[in-house]
């Protein structure tokens, strides 16, 4: 998910871990900040120079944090299961550490999506929660979220854990559209999608903060997954060298 | 084919050996059915209305109760190994366990139905419709507990992790398998199942391969 421009790189060359972690640690700093500037741009523009809504007047604002946040916890459990089947098909443990490294991001962003939601709900719907389709499909994406996240943890062996939760992963994608399905058939007050591949019904003074606090979204997840990255990798190597060590003391 | 048979009926055998499998979860079921007008008062009309839902929660919850021995009694004494050692494939097995499962665990759901029915007063003719929509309901909850089972093995405490992994992706299922009355549920309920059912086989046989390390 959110994979910075690397087309011109070769693909084999970030395959290994100690060439990867140095390619991040350039790259992340980047990103973070890239991704604190356009967010805070988009809110600056979002929350004080655009207009209210005709409808739903100033509360309207707290759907600058809200899409995006509910676009990359979609976009980052796919992902995820994408990571997860590079890790089934080439047995690459990058793959697999990146299912571990984007869970808790992407569990991060559907919460962010329910609180906002909820908090946006109460003036405008007149209740904290509704048992509405898409409020419902972003809580079982959490859910699926928080099963990957334990999944990983409550295997004693590591390279377990991963591999079991990357199957995981792999069949929550296979069902989370019957799942989105599901919950809509049963049950919809949420409006529709605004902005589709065909165009978009929102006015510009309203699309550019959105679009920029969405970019601000994808460089902060991109950047906090290769942050947690360079993480589980330095726990790895630690945890070689205590066991060779181990190994040359016993 | 015929491995596949004899792998089911071993299944089988053993679940009616242990009685605690299969009735454990059925008691379970009723024990549902028998609680929610406690909490929820005597009325007849609201209990019937209440009635098919309570059935499917019931049956839900019940069929997470045989997944955390599902794999792991046959982990443990090594049987697991035994036959992946023979060369039998591990989705093979997980396929033989989820028929076993949907048997041992969707007959005694279909035969304890009426009698919950009764304790809530459901009419006759609902339940006949909702016969349907759990037979393939018992099919997609044994294809997620065979799927949970698998990738539990051998993890710690996966008591409550299992019903966090089969909760999400049995919405479907419960959606359209509570709601007979409604035009195309039952039909999307078998989708879903046959869905699950279809795919659980291979996660559950890749994560069993991945338990022997």
């Amino acid at each position: 998910m959110a994979a910075p421009d690397i087309s011109n790189l070769d693909l084999h060359a970030l395959a290994n871990p100690l060439r990867f972690t140095r390619f991040a640690t350039v790259l992340t700093p980047w990103l973070l900040l890239l991704g604190l500037g356009c967010l805070g741009a988009g809110l600056v523009q979002g929350l004080f120079l655009a207009p209210p809504d005709y409808l739903q007047g100033e509360v309207v604002r707290i759907l600058y944090v809200h899409v995006p946040s509910a676009w990359f916890a979609l976009g980052g459990y796919l992902g995820m299961a994408i990571a997860a089947l590079a890790a089934l098909v080439w047995r690459h443990p990058l793959a697999a550490l990146s299912v571990r490294a984007i869970a808790p991001v992407g569990a991060m962003f559907a919460a962010i999506c329910l609180v906002t939601g909820s908090i946006w709900g109460r003036p405008t719907w007149g209740t904290w929660w509704v048992w509405d389709g898409r409020l419902t499909s972003m809580l079982m994406l959490f859910l699926l979220y928080l099963g990957v996240i334990a999944l990983v943890h409550l295997h004693e062996d590591r390279a377990r854990g991963l591999k079991m939760a990357g199957y995981l992963a792999i069949v929550g994608t296979i069902n989370l559209p019957i799942i989105k399905f599901s919950v809509e058939w049963w049950n919809t007050l949420h409006q529709p999608a605004s902005i589709r591949v065909s165009g978009s019904s929102i006015h510009p003074e309203m699309l550019t903060p959105l679009l920029l606090s969405a970019l601000g979204f994808l460089f902060l997840f991109a950047g906090l997954v290769l942050v947690r990255m360079r993480t589980l990798i330095a726990e790895q190597r630690l945890e070689m060298r205590a066991l060779r060590r181990a190994a040359r003391a016993g | 084919m015929k491995l596949l048979w004899r792998l089911i009926a071993r299944d089988l055998s053993l679940m009616a050996g242990r009685p605690g499998e299969w009735l454990m979860p059925l008691a379970f079921f009723l024990l549902v059915a028998m609680l929610l007008p406690f909490a929820i008062g005597p009325e007849p009309t609201l209990l019937a209305r209440l009635a098919p839902g309570i059935l499917w929660v019931g049956a839900l919850l019940a069929s997470l109760m045989p997944v955390n021995t599902l794999f792991a009694l046959d982990s443990a004494d090594g049987t697991l190994d035994q036959l992946m050692v023979r060369g039998i494939a591990a989705e093979t097995l997980a396929a033989a366990r989820l028929v076993a499962l949907w048997i041992g665990f969707g007959v005694p759901l279909l035969l304890a139905a009426p009698l919950a029915a009764l304790l809530l007063g459901m009419p006759m003719d609902v339940l006949g419709l909702l016969v349907p929509g759990l037979v393939a309901g018992a099919l997609g909850l044994a294809a997620l507990g065979v799927l949970a089972a698998a990738v539990t093995l051998g993890a710690r405490g996966g008591g409550g992790l299992v019903a966090l992994l089969v909760v999400p992706l049995a919405i479907p299922l419960l959606l359209f398998g509570s709601r007979p009355a409604e035009p195309g549920s039952v039909g999307l309920a078998i989708a879903s199942a046959l869905l699950l059912a279809a795919v659980a086989p291979f996660a559950a046989g890749a994560a069993l391969r991945a338990s022997r390390g």
